[in-house]
Parts: structure tokens; C-alpha cells; sequence
């Protein structure tokens, strides 16, 4: 079978999720990842003319929540672990 | 000949709806907290948490689907949309893209001297808003994620507007039917309404759209509006250099009021929408369709339709009247307890609203008690005081928060309709301007209107002015 998922999908994708890939990675993830798309593709073997698709793995709908307030962190708890905060604002480099 | 272009608009509203806590925790809903304090595991996107959908924020939304004649989608779901950005604490939004709660709604809209159209709505659908970005330092932008997670309603209408009035008229439309709705404080300084829109231009006649630019950055309606004008200048201006116009993102300088290009670099905007695992699917359950329809407040055009019927005032005065609820309201206070619709319309319409707009001031803050203004009007249609004399009035009792009564006790205002009194003073008037009589009498009827305009002042404007113009004839006959 042909590589559906070429070595520049995978670079795309890992752009597109901020993450680094060397050349040699990138080429075994994307025998991996085929590898993994033969396997699930016997799935389309099934026959599924009397399923009904679903959108969830959970045969489950209409979970809700009242609208009541419920108690929040404190600011100091919310900045706790922040490399860098001030004022009770979280701070990062510019990105405008 | 020059071509001649139109221009087609789609405009995305984004709408801050106003339940007490979040969309999917049990946060705080709430603007102007100390930065930081209304977070929790959800809103923040700590792993493990677990989202649970507001069942208002859906009752909310519904209303407002229905209210812009939208189907209600059976099922719907939740998608993740994927990009990274420090106001997004999860790296992803949680959204809705292929199962949407609502579409294809209608709304009419009324453009300034034009004929009522319809605009489609393309969908309404429901998603989560990000924190907020601050970037008052030098090399920092500071994050407050209070606003991370609170409840948005996006509302994208088709491709059907063709004008920047028109795009201004949908944006107030929306914007007064929503507040009927109460469910949004509709509060542009606090962005509780955001508008981007989508423009591009084709020749007359032309089916085929044009390349779509998109503008973003007005905070204001009327800036929707200077930002469309100039758009649409610009790229008729490359239309008809035959200069490509570029398919891309234009901010609007409000200082400035140009567009320009965004400067983040542009990547392809790849957002990997797949269902969120940690929601599940929801089916509308038609019952809650009907009890919310059921309770629907009435809605603009049924009220303007109400005004016009019940109380004979004009489509175009009803149509001012219902721009705003609370003066629609008050209107129909006043109503109640005085039986002159349109002097009342009147009233509100010219005086008030003159007031409030230099005081820059909206409807809703207006504290005069309904029952002051009745009075007032109710004291000049009995010939108490003079319609020159209950001007004053209305301001003095704006400003004294006085009944009518006390002020026109107080100032000694009440109209002077004693034959005997008014008439010394016109014999007065006469010999003062013995030249203009003279005037009159000889065919110049203008002059009689200066010389009722002396006897006005010559009692304060508190003269019976019927009377006046009657005396004044019947003196000058007698000279
Ligand atoms: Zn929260």
C-alpha cells in the first residue's frame, strides 16, 4: 500500500501543533502513522448500513449544569505556578 | 464609462451572553473582577477538568435563535477549534462546527430612506469566549482569563448586505431586538457585542462574489460603518486601476479611520475542528423549544405594530419609539394616565430625546417620573400653562426632579388668559410699535407675528397665545 500520509503532512501537522520534528522523525512518524491508518482501515470493512453515526464515544446527550455560581480559585492560587505574573495578571512575551 | 461596483457584506456579531456563571463552569459571569479571580481548573484548561454546558447559557441561546427565526438544529455538538494564542489557556476554543444549534434565521432591517429588507442569518451557534489581552507595557502583554469561558453567541448573517447603511441598520436592529430578548447587555465598551465583517465588491449586475476581505477592530457601530465606506473605496478604487485585491485581514484604525493589512503573519487558517470528547451531543428537546416560545417577550416589530394600532401614532414615530425599550416603555407609561398618545409621542420624540442626546446620555437612565410629564401635558391641554411655558417646565423638572405642580406654583407660571389683563397689555404693545401696526393694517401679515411675539415676552411667555392673536386683531381694528 502507498503512504497515504506523507513526511510533509507530518510537518505541516507538527507546525500546526508547535512541534519540533527532526527530517529522521518526521519520516518514521509518518510510517507509524500509516501503519496505524492500514490497521483502523479494516474498520471500513464493517458493514455499517443499519448504524447510525455518532459523535461521541458515549451513548449519552444533554448533560447540563445549573446556572449557580460555584466558588472560583483564589488570584493567588490561579498564579501560583506562573513563570512570570504581577498585579495578578499572568505575563508572556508581546504578541502584538 | 466608469463601471460601477456593489458591495457585499456578511457581518459575524459576537454576542456576550448574560447568565450569572460560565459556559461550561460554574464561574463567576461577570466583568470589571480583580484580574485573575473569576478562573477555575475549566476555564483555565488544567488537564482532567472536565466541561459542563450552562443549561440557561442553552436556554438563552435558543431564545435567541428563535428570535431571529432560526431552525433549532434536533442534535447538536461541540468542536474543538485548534490554534495557540496566550489568551487561550487550553489551546483550543471550544466551539461549534458542523452541527450548530441554529440556522437559517431571517431579519428585516429598515436602511436609512430604504425599503425594509430581509437578511438571511446563516447560522447561530454557540462557543466560548477567550481571556483578555493587555498590552500597556513595553515587551509584555498581560493575560486576565476572568473572561475565558464566558458564554458567546456568534450570529453570521449571509452575504445579503450591499451598503455600509445597511450593514449600520442590521447591527441596530440586531442590537434593539436583543435587548427586548434580555439576554445581553448588548455593552459595546465592555464587548459584550463585537462586530467583524466580511467585504468584497463585483461589478453591477455580476452574480460571481468578489475576493472577500475581512475587517476587524471596530468598536463601535457607526465605526462598522466608516470602516465598510472605506473599504469600499479602496477596493473600487483597485477595481478600477485593475489592481488585484488581495484576499487577507484589514484592521480598522478608528484614529486614523483607515483599514490595514493585520501584521501577524498569516498562516493558513487550518483550525482541526474535531468533536470536543469531553462534551456530549445534545438533543433540543422540542418541549423546551415551545415553553421558550411561549414565554417570548413581545419583540420590536410587534410592538411598533401595537403603537401604530392602539394608540394611532405614525409607522415612522412608532418606529422611533420602539428603537429603544425603555423609551418604548415609557411611552406607554405615559399612555396610561394621559389620554394624548401623539402629544406624547411628541414630547418624547422632539424634547426628550433632544435632552438625552445632549447630554449624550442613553434612554435607560432617564429618571423622569412618567406621571411628571403627564402632568405637565395634562396642565397645558387644560390652558394652565402655554406649550412655550411647559418646555421650561420639562427641563426644570429634569433637572429639579419638582413635580410640574410645585414648579409652576413656585415660578408663578401658570398662563394668563384674563381678557382684561391681556388686553392692557397689547394696547401696550401697540403704541410701543405704532410703525408695525401701521404695517399690519396696511397688508403686511407678517407683522403680526412680531407683534404677538412682543406681547410673549412682554408677559414672560406666560400669555394665552390663541387669545393674544385674538385681542391683537380686535385692538387694531378698534385704532
Ligand atoms: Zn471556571
Amino acid at each position: 500500500m502507498e503512504n497515504k500520509i506523507k513526511t510533509d503532512d507530518i510537518k505541516y501537522v507538527a507546525e500546526l501543533a508547535r512541534i519540533k520534528l527532526s527530517e529522521k522523525e518526521a519520516g518514521v512518524l509518518s510510517a507509524q502513522l500509516n501503519d496505524i491508518l492500514e490497521y483502523i482501515n479494516k474498520l471500513n470493512k464493517l458493514d455499517t448500513t443499519n448504524t447510525e453515526p455518532m459523535s461521541h464515544a458515549l451513548n449519552m446527550t444533554n448533560v447540563f449544569r445549573k446556572d449557580e455560581v460555584m466558588p472560583s480559585l483564589t488570584q493567588q492560587d490561579a498564579l501560583k505556578n506562573v513563570p512570570d505574573g504581577k498585579d495578578g495578571f499572568f505575563r508572556v512575551p508581546k504578541v502584538i | 464609462m466608469k463601471q460601477q461596483y456593489e458591495i457585499v457584506v456578511g457581518l459575524e456579531v459576537h454576542l456576550h451572553i448574560a447568565t450569572a456563571t460560565k459556559a461550561f463552569c460554574g464561574c463567576k459571569n461577570e466583568f470589571g473582577l480583580k484580574p485573575n479571580s473569576g478562573v477555575c481548573p475549566v476555564c483555565m484548561g488544567f488537564p482532567g477538568s472536565l466541561p459542563v454546558l450552562n443549561e440557561k447559557y442553552l436556554e438563552y441561546a435558543v431564545k435567541t435563535a428563535l428570535a431571529l427565526n432560526c431552525k433549532i438544529s434536533d442534535k447538536m455538538k461541540f468542536d474543538r477549534k485548534n490554534y495557540f494564542y496566550p489568551d487561550l489557556p487550553k489551546n483550543y476554543q471550544i466551539s461549534q462546527y458542523d452541527m450548530p444549534l441554529s440556522e437559517a434565521g431571517l431579519l428585516e432591517i429598515i436602511a436609512k430612506d430604504a425599503a425594509p429588507k430581509k437578511i438571511r442569518i446563516k447560522r447561530v451557534h454557540m462557543e466560548e469566549d477567550a481571556g483578555k489581552l493587555l498590552h500597556e507595557e513595553d515587551n509584555i502583554t498581560r493575560v486576565d482569563f476572568n473572561r475565558s469561558g464566558t458564554p458567546l453567541l456568534e450570529i453570521v448573517t449571509e452575504p445579503d448586505i450591499n451598503s455600509p447603511e445597511e450593514a449600520y441598520a442590521y447591527l441596530l436592529t440586531l442590537k434593539n431586538l436583543l435587548e427586548y430578548l434580555e439576554v445581553s447587555d448588548c455593552d459595546m465598551e465592555k464587548g459584550s457585542l463585537r462586530c467583524d465583517a466580511n467585504i468584497s465588491i463585483r461589478p453591477a449586475g455580476q452574480a460571481a462574489l468578489g475576493v472577500k476581505v475581512e475587517v476587524k477592530n471596530m468598536n463601535s457601530f457607526k465605526g462598522v460603518r466608516a470602516a465598510l465606506e472605506y473599504e469600499q473605496k479602496r477596493q473600487e478604487s483597485l477595481a478600477q486601476d485593475n489592481e488585484k485585491i488581495i484576499q487577507e485581514t484589514r484592521l480598522w484604525d478608528s484614529d486614523k479611520k483607515i483599514t490595514q493589512p493585520m501584521r501577524t503573519k498569516e498562516e493558513a487558517h487550518d483550525y482541526r475542528y474535531f468533536p470536543d470528547p469531553d462534551l456530549v451531543p445534545f438533543e433540543i428537546d422540542p418541549a423546551l423549544i415551545k415553553k421558550i416560545k411561549n414565554n417570548m417577550p413581545q419583540l420590536p416589530a410587534e410592538k411598533k405594530k401595537q403603537i401604530i394600532k392602539d394608540y394611532g401614532i405614525s409607522e415612522y414615530d412608532a418606529g422611533i419609539l420602539i428603537s429603544d425599550k425603555a423609551m418604548a416603555e415609557y411611552f406607554l407609561k405615559c399612555a396610561q394616565s394621559y389620554n394624548q398618545p401623539k402629544i406624547i409621542a411628541n414630547w418624547i420624540i422632539s424634547e426628550i430625546l433632544k435632552y438625552l442626546n445632549s447630554k449624550n446620555m442613553e434612554f435607560r437612565y432617564f429618571d423622569l417620573p412618567p406621571a411628571h410629564l403627564t402632568d405637565m401635558l395634562k396642565m397645558m391641554d387644560s390652558g394652565k400653562i402655554s406649550g412655550k411655558i411647559a418646555k421650561d417646565v420639562l427641563s426644570d423638572m429634569i433637572t429639579s426632579k419638582k413635580s410640574p405642580q410645585d414648579i409652576v406654583k413656585e415660578k408663578g407660571l401658570l398662563q394668563i388668559s384674563d381678557e382684561t389683563e391681556l388686553r392692557a397689555v397689547i394696547k401696550a404693545v401697540l403704541r410701543q410699535h405704532a410703525q408695525v401696526t401701521k404695517d399690519y393694517k396696511s397688508g403686511k401679515e407678517a407683522a403680526l407675528s412680531f407683534l404677538v411675539g412682543q406681547a410673549m415676552k412682554a408677559t414672560k411667555g406666560k400669555a394665552n397665545p390663541g387669545m393674544v392673536n385674538k385681542l391683537l386683531k380686535e385692538e387694531m381694528g378698534n385704532i
